[in-house]
């Protein structure tokens, strides 16, 4: 990526662990097969620390009921 | 140490394959990253011992928020490096394989896949806009409010107390609608410099290190050519809109933006 005054090295310690967590517990491809771990191992995890990071509140269920972004 | 058995800890795929690390990038384990190539793709990987990733050792693990931490930054700083030199499609964190067959079964089996999801993030950054409700006791944030009005002669210290409490918690219902309001208009304008984009939940305040509630958390993909514009549009509706604080994070490799199908709050 060539983003002017981008620094992979601040950016990294810049980073906060939730926007992180976000998109590497949410993100990212899921490859799901024999030779995998048990991606349900994983997402059990997941449900766990999605209670932990994410919270109820706010624009989510808001936008439930919006035909806008529906 | 009884690491006889190892695990593939894959990090994503790129087309070309990235060309060799730089000297002491470690991955995950603080092992270096390592490549696959099978069906004209290449799978970044990295070796590590059952005795912290095996089934059960993951599993107690990523319960451990400092282990996850650092898992997660390793896992991403390899995404990174190889986002450098072009495109990648991460994996979700802890996808593990037995050996490099798997890895290679599944660069061939889902090799369809990954050169889409290629094209897609092709020349694009992923971006991370958060929206935060101003606190409603700001003035700023509800001039029309006068919390601290003066009270009529007959009104006595407990009138007046319950006069201004129900002021104020009219000040912060608005202040909330307007939050909302602002963040559905910021979600929508932004999305107009975008080839997609996605919502997560809002994060909790405390582990967000916000004192506000955050109204809006939406990751953007963005083509590179217009990242100034986007950045700039952001400044713009920060400035216009009063009642919600916005923050920008990126470019991010496409993690919000390669998962199967349309996922729920993917457009």
């Amino acid at each position: 990526m060539t983003v002017p005054g981008y620094d992979p090295v601040v950016q990294g310690e810049r980073i906060a662990l939730v926007d992180l967590l976000d998109r590497v517990l949410a993100g990212g491809v899921v490859i799901v097969g024999d030779i995998t771990l048990s991606i349900a191992e994983v997402d059990l995890v997941r449900v766990s620390l999605r209670a932990l990071v994410t919270s109820i509140s706010g624009l989510m269920e808001a936008m439930d009921d919006s035909q806008e972004y529906g | 140490m009884t690491a006889n058995r190892g695990w593939v800890w894959m990090y994503g795929v790129t087309g070309e394959p990235p060309g060799a690390f730089a000297d002491g990038v470690a991955g995950v384990g603080g092992v270096p990253p390592r490549t696959i190539t099978a069906a004209g793709l290449t799978a970044v990987v990295g070796d590590v011992g059952d005795r912290e990733y095996g089934e059960a050792a993951l599993r107690r693990n990523l319960e451990d928020l400092d282990w996850l931490a650092r898992t997660a930054r390793a896992h991403h700083a390899i995404l990174e490096a190889a986002a450098e030199r072009g495109p990648v499609v991460p994996m979700r964190l802890a996808t593990l394989f037995t050996s490099d067959a798997g890895v290679t079964g599944t660069l061939r089996d889902r090799a369809d896949d990954f050169r889409k999801a290629l094209s897609l993030i092709g020349a694009r950054s992923e971006w991370g806009v958060k929206a935060y409700a101003v606190k409603p006791s700001d003035p700023v944030a509800d001039p029309g409010h006068q919390v601290a009005g003066p009270e009529g002669p007959a009104a006595g210290p407990g009138a007046a107390y319950l006069q201004r409490r129900r002021a104020q918690l009219t000040a912060s219902k608005d202040a909330r609608s307007e939050a909302l309001a602002s963040a559905r208009t910021v979600y929508a304008e932004l999305s107009r410099f975008a080839v997609t984009s996605r919502l997560y939940p809002p994060q909790a305040s405390d582990l967000a290190g916000q004192q506000t509630p955050m109204v809006l958390n939406a990751a953007y993909l963005v083509a590179d050519e217009r990242a100034d514009e986007f950045a700039a549009a952001t400044a713009g509706l920060t400035a216009r809109h009063r009642f919600v604080e916005l923050t920008l994070t990126g470019p991010w490799p496409a993690y919000s933006f390669v998962g199967e199908g349309d996922g729920p709050g993917q457009r």
